[in-house]
């Protein structure tokens, strides 16, 4: 296989928040990975393991406490010049949570959309400016009619697929998606993931995309990485993780996705993950390789212990 | 032994007048809820969930008015005497008084909204203790202690003097459960008790749901869209679409065979964990527009079984056996047969093997 350029390598990223004087919160705390062109990157993990502090910091909403972020090449972790903001801004988009809560209500559909194109002045004219926003609301499954609407005139699903037209517009080379379909109602749920993989077929574009929802994160993600309290504590490819997983935080994740069939589902009862009790300091631990793109952070004794548990 | 019923809707036709005009949002729904049993309401939103146990507790908004129907309500009142009860036929005060809280408790979505920021938590599980059954503050301070130690909250004394913002998520809804079985009610409504909440802590309060329903012997009904939460939980399952029960039946009947399209479309969306699918199967279209008269089956435009009469009447419910019971012109003698889709048949087949 031939050597893939990344397109986001992200190494010993902290993200620390200063509470007072003498305690800070560390929400992040050094976690490496790296994401390739047109890939999907799924960041799993209970609220309050950093997921989204990831997200946030790479696009940088946040200042990085340490670590670097490299985005096509280019350094983005320290001071940025005007130029790169540029670059950054154009190339990374973010799709959030709340459709309803990121979209300003008092703005038309087409103005939210364009309003990127607006900022960049990439548009010659208005007529180029319609034309480019009609094509992106055509791509994810909207009509021209809907262009001239304000956000509340949508349902969730739509207005979901409104945020991903924004993203979309600035032609990005890697969409950050956090938590883009938590909100809305399941058969929803998988319209816009498909709309999302489907999109990924023709532009070719790069996801990270982060959720809690495991069973959803399979479907749409090539590669995944677990997130707890900060640290990476299990990275792999989609298959590694729900075939093989080491890590008990990664066991018990598994475990408590509910499966649709009550026979089975009625007798199981979710494996329990307690960190406080469970003996494990991640401040220890090492990356550990353990085959393929798979690497689970651990001491070598719990390593050993894990993997015979799992041999069993 | 003859079951126990706790609760029964008829025909109830619920209508929420707005600016727009008169929405239909609940058509016509019939449901039996027996003692210790749980049953599931699954569907869309709008698709009138909520608004019907909304309706069980007297707690529409006020814009909603019930035309039709009425829910019984079976219990034993202080005095030991057995009373059935039309809740819809009670005042505000009334079921204030008498119902909510004490006979039927509710679990909401989110636990940091249901829970009130400005008192302790202890304060407010003691709350409806002292109002409904009058106990003194130490008696109800000893149960609350009890309570919280029984929904898994360790060292329960000390967590009485916090406020609801020095909890987790997880603990918050353990209180909001707490709260709820304060006055041993008959029937606990889970309205989506764990949507807000990760997957990790969902199977727990799940479990601790079921684990308290089994030592009380009360009723639940849950409102989800989580068909996985569904069976894991649930005894029945009602399907509703745009206002009416469409498929109900016993959770076993629903998910190993289904009969309505919806509900197939309902099994085959969901993703699965043990295939590798490339494309998840999506319903068409969007649910209907309350606003606007449903003519014949609500379902038929995105139906791609629809037959004829789909359009023009509304179907009944044919009873399918057991207690299933559909309500779809595809189960009438005359109708084409019509399989399930091959996908779905597949994981079904699956599925009963992978309990084998």
């Amino acid at each position: 296989m031939e050597e893939r350029t990344p397109l986001l390598e992200v190494k010993d990223l902290k993200q620390h928040f200063k509470v007072n004087k003498k305690y800070s919160v560390k929400a992040v705390d050094g976690i490496s990975f790296v994401i390739y062109p047109g890939e999907t990157y799924g960041l799993v993990g209970e609220s309050g393991s950093g997921k989204s502090t990831t997200g946030r910091s790479i696009i940088r909403l946040y200042e990085p406490t340490s670590g670097t972020i490299t985005f096509e090449g280019v350094d983005i972790s320290g001071k940025l010049s005007q130029h790169q903001v540029k670059h950054l801004r154009t190339k990374m988009q973010m799709i959030f949570q709340d459709p309803m809560a990121c979209l300003n209500p008092r703005k038309k559909v087409i103005d939210i959309i364009a309003e990127g194109l607006d900022i960049h002045h990439l548009c010659k004219d208005e007529k180029e400016r319609e034309e480019k926003v009609y094509k992106i609301l055509e791509l994810v499954g909207l009509s021209h009619e809907h262009a001239m609407r304000y956000p509340h005139q949508f349902s969730g699903g739509q207005r979901q697929r409104i945020g991903i037209a924004r993203a979309l517009i600035m032609d990005p080379e890697l969409i950050i998606a956090d938590e883009a379909i938590s909100a809305l109602d399941v058969s929803i749920q998988a319209q816009v993931v498909n709309l999302m993989k489907e999109i990924q077929k023709q532009t070719n574009t790069a996801y990270l995309f982060i959720a809690h929802d495991l069973s959803m994160v399979k479907y749409i993600s090539d590669r995944i990485g677990v997130l707890h309290l900060g640290h990476l504590v299990e990275t792999g490819t989609t298959e590694e993780i729900f075939n093989n997983p080491i890590h008990p935080y990664t066991k018990s994740l598994l475990s408590a996705i509910p499966h649709a069939n009550p026979h089975v589902e009625k007798k199981r009862i979710a494996l329990a993950y307690d960190y406080a009790t469970s003996g494990i300091d991640y401040n220890l631990g090492t990356q550990h390789y353990l085959g393929g793109e798979h690497y689970v952070l651990a001491t070598d004794e719990e390593l050993e212990t894990w993997s015979k548990k799992a041999e069993i | 032994m003859e079951k126990e019923r706790v609760l029964s809707i008829r025909d109830l036709a619920i209508s929420f007048k707005t600016s727009n005009g008169i929405v239909n949002a609940i058509r016509g729904v019939r449901l039996d809820l027996f003692r210790g049993e749980t049953i599931a309401i699954v569907g869309e939103s709008g698709s009138g969930k909520s608004v019907t146990v909304k309706a069980i507790m007297g707690i529409l908004s006020g814009n909603g008015f019930v035309n039709d129907g009425s829910i019984i309500f079976n219990y034993t009142d202080e005095n030991g005497e057995k009373v059935s009860q039309d809740l819809l036929k009670l005042s505000n005060r009334e079921m204030q008084h008498k119902i909510c809280g004490k006979h039927i408790a509710m679990v909401f979505q989110d636990p940091m909204t249901s829970l009130n920021p400005t008192m302790t938590i202890g304060k407010q599980i003691m709350e409806g203790m002292m109002y409904h059954y009058k106990v003194s503050k130490a008696e109800a301070y000893k149960k609350a202690v009890e309570l919280l130690e029984e929904v898994g909250i360790t060292d329960p004394e000390k967590r009485m003097k916090n406020y609801p913002h020095q909890l987790s998520g997880g603990m918050r809804q353990r209180v909001v459960i707490a709260i709820a079985l304060a006055c041993d009610p008959d029937i606990l409504i889970c309205d989506e008790p764990t949507t807000a909440l990760d997957v990790t802590i969902q199977a727990k309060i799940l479990e601790l749901i079921k684990e308290i329903q089994a030592k009380k012997n009360i009723s639940v009904i849950y409102i989800t869209h989580d068909l996985g939460v569904v069976a894991k939980v649930a005894d029945y399952v009602a399907v509703m679409y745009a206002g009416k029960i469409i498929e109900k039946g016993s959770v076993d009947e629903i998910f190993y065979d289904p009969r309505h399209p919806y509900t197939w479309g309902l099994l085959s969306s969901m993703p699965d964990v043990n295939t590798n699918e490339e494309v998840l199967y999506t319903i068409p279209g969007t649910p209907p527009n309350l606003l606007n008269k449903v003519e014949g089956d609500a379902f038929a435009v995105r139906n791609e079984y629809a037959l004829n009469i789909d359009f023009r009447l509304e179907p009944p419910m044919f009873n399918v056996g057991g207690k299933h019971r559909v309500s779809s012109w595809l189960l009438h003698e005359d109708a084409p047969k019509v399989e399930m889709p091959l996908t779905l048949r597949h994981r079904i087949d699956n599925m009963l093997k992978e309990d084998e």
